[in-house]
């Protein structure tokens, strides 16, 4: 088995050429002490059986940014039979750079010039054979977007493989200087390539004047988002709904009769643990692949680089990028995929920050619960205004956070990013990505989420002979534990053992709330305006927006920061912040109304 | 004179660039080397990064780090050798 690795800088296309050269078939690599995910696939080229390992897209080999040590660790100590480098053509003069160093690098390279469908419109033609003659190295040109050159160019890795050669380690001490790779670049450019004295006016420039208008360029990203949003959370609701009916059907059909010879306890355990676990994994399916949907179209089509022009003076203040804009806003809809997501950032301080702010967006499943218990507690006049408070109080909650963490969790990545020209996605990158994400969430995070949604049945549910989620359970007992902590915010042990239930999923806490007092619907509602007051409310509501994330958001904070220590930091700080924001407004509104 | 003194659609050649190995590895990468001509496409609003395009690349960047390249102001694109 041969090892190729691909790499090139960001913005090249290089995930593009990836997908479209190992198609569904690419996983989640493992590789020693590497902190972030390598997508790797099995392909055949010409002879050879190859692994193909997706490095990150970096600027130069020095090692200064996350992605550039990355790839020095991977290179230096993964044996590999050729290095394959992707190069924007449109840019070749620029990213010569990088094929020179590569070059340095003393392993079997080759060069692959990406996007000659745009050179081509821009007047950029390079002769292969000269450059490659130039370099010592062989020279492709494909448009990996467009599957163009892409048979001429496996031939050619196929060649560079025949080579009998034993796969070797990079070296790295050896960088060239800028004055020499000065010198070589206007050498082998030279004759190969020619690049028009002036290039015709981009359409990308037109349209740039509205996007990035300096008055109209932020109201209309809000809109885009709006509307983003919108379209996520209306296709995505039913199709949540239509997964859960699935998955109640099968539990009815199948799972019931299939367990009912078995003891009461482990048929509980069975159907209220292992299966509503997997049908909380299940639910998320849709949602996932439909946000990547739609964010591979943002990304793709270079409307992010712009969202982070557009928000960066906002966001720098807070020691995060407008990329991590988009994703908290996305957060408001559901913090799973907004997480995922964060790997859009690059620097992993930036990342870890986000993943902080971000499960303190009001999500769609807390929306639920505020809903119900707004409508139980208050008058139609005042209800609009509560909801109006939380919202506020999740945005405040966030940049509170933001700011207390920014120096623990500060980037010294500088901000200087390429604003790449606007192009039309293919259909077949957007559902790759959507497939691939949500691959990636049912590997990663379904164990834990079953194992959450199981304890939390256990806590619920033992001992056996109580009144499940009655006060004599570990829940009930666990709560009147927490009595001293949680009666001066105005929880009770009732509450309590709803919010337990609110680990889950943030909308369960409904269910939970009729399991408990034993009713349902509007006579629920009813009854729970009966055991608190309206302070009690406000305070449980704003305990329920800060506490803790969902068990699925904590998961997918595991996975994308593979970091315990980091992921505990995200489910106690949101704690501690629950209480003091719920305890500053129950005492101070029960003090204010002489109670 | 400083990157950040430009007016947008003013063009300037790379003279300097005073900064951190980092940045200034960074920088070189994306076009900004000693001699190379630009020119700004447009200021973000409030305070935000500039737009800068080289050659046929285009560049954001934030103001505090443009503020660390020096450029001399130049009448015209001047075609790239």
């Amino acid at each position: 088995m041969k090892r190729i690795a691909l790499i090139g800088m960001p913005n090249t296309g290089k995930s593009t050429l990836f997908n479209r050269l190992t198609g569904a078939s690419a996983r989640v690599g493992n590789w020693p002490g590497i902190t972030v995910d390598l997508m790797t696939a099995k392909i055949l080229v010409g002879a050879h059986m190859a692994e193909l390992v997706d490095l990150p897209g970096i600027y130069d080999l020095h090692g200064y940014s996350d992605d550039e040590a990355v790839v020095r660790q991977f290179l230096e100590t993964t044996p590999t039979d050729l290095v394959l480098l992707i190069v924007n053509t449109v840019q070749i003069e620029r990213q010569m750079t990088l094929a020179l160093q590569v070059r340095a690098l003393g392993l079997p390279c080759m060069l692959l010039l990406n996007m000659a469908d745009e050179a081509r419109k821009l007047g950029i033609t390079v002769d292969t054979e000269k450059l490659s003659a130039a370099l010592a190295m062989p020279v492709a040109l494909i448009s990996a977007k467009y599957g163009e050159g892409q048979p001429a160019a496996l031939k050619k890795i196929g060649q560079a493989l025949d080579v009998p050669r034993e796969a070797g380690t990079a070296k790295l001490d050896a960088l060239l200087t800028p004055e020499q790779i000065e010198r070589e670049t206007a050498q082998a450019l030279h004759q190969a390539v020619h690049v028009p004295a002036r290039l015709p006016e981009h359409l990308s420039d037109k349209l740039d004047r509205v996007v990035l208008h300096p008055a109209f360029g932020l109201p209309l990203f809000f809109l885009c988002m709006l509307l983003l949003f919108q379209a996520v959370f209306l296709l995505g609701t039913p199709l949540q709904g239509a997964m859960t009916w699935l998955f109640d059907q099968a539990k009815t059909l199948v799972v019931e009769p299939v367990v009912s010879p078995l003891p009461q306890f482990v048929q509980g355990f069975l159907i209220d643990g292992l299966w509503s676990g997997l049908s909380t994994v299940a639910a998320f399916v849709p949602l996932i692949v439909l946000f990547f949907l739609f964010m591979a179209v943002v990304e793709d089509s270079g409307y992010l680089s712009r969202a982070a022009f557009l928000t960066d003076a906002l966001m720098s203040r807070l020691g995060l990028d407008g990329r991590s804009f988009v994703m908290i806003l996305m957060g408001f809809g559901c913090n799973v995929p907004a997480i995922m997501g964060t790997r859009v950032m690059r620097s992993r301080p930036h990342r870890l920050l986000s993943m902080l702010v971000i499960p303190l967006s009001l999500c769609s499943a807390r929306l639920q619960v505020f809903l119900f218990l707004i409508a139980a507690m208050f008058s139609p006049h005042n209800a609009p205004w509560v909801l109006f408070s939380l919202y506020l109080m999740s945005f405040v909650t966030a940049i509170l956070t933001a700011l207390i963490f920014k120096k623990r969790y500060h980037s010294t990545e500088p901000f200087v990013i390429e604003l790449p020209p606007y192009r039309m996605p293919t259909p077949m990158q957007i559902w790759l990505r959507g497939w691939q994400e949500v691959r990636h969430f049912l590997h990663r995070a379904t164990k834990m989420i079953i194992i959450g949604v199981v304890c939390v049945w256990i806590l619920t549910h033992v001992p056996f002979n109580a009144v499940p989620a009655g006060p004599d359970t570990l829940a009930g007992m666990l709560g009147r534990l927490l009595q001293p902590l949680l009666a001066p915010i105005g929880i009770d042990v009732k509450l309590t053992v709803a919010l337990m239930f609110g680990f889950i999923a943030k909308e369960i806490v409904i269910g939970a709330f009729a399991v408990i007092y034993g009713m349902q619907g509007d006579t629920l509602a009813a009854h729970m305006a009966t055991q608190m007051d309206w302070t009690q409310a406000v305070s449980f509501m704003l305990f329920t927006l800060i506490y803790t994330p969902c068990v699925s958001t904590i998961a997918a904070i595991r996975s994308e920061s593979k970091s315990a220590k980091f992921t505990l930091l995200s489910v106690a700080w949101p704690l501690v912040l629950a209480w003091m924001v719920s305890f500053v407004f129950y005492q101070s509104a029960r003090h204010l109304l002489g109670q | 004179m400083r990157l950040t003194d430009l007016a947008p659609g003013q063009h300037a050649r790379v003279t300097a660039v005073h900064s951190s190995e980092h940045l200034a590895h960074r920088l070189a990468a994306l076009g900004f080397r000693t001699g190379k001509p630009l020119q700004i496409v447009r200021h973000g609003a409030l305070s935000g990064p500039l737009q800068v395009r080289l050659g046929t690349t285009d560049v954001i960047l934030r103001r505090s780090e443009a503020a660390q390249i020096e450029v001399l102001p130049v009448p015209e694109e001047i075609p790239a050798a």
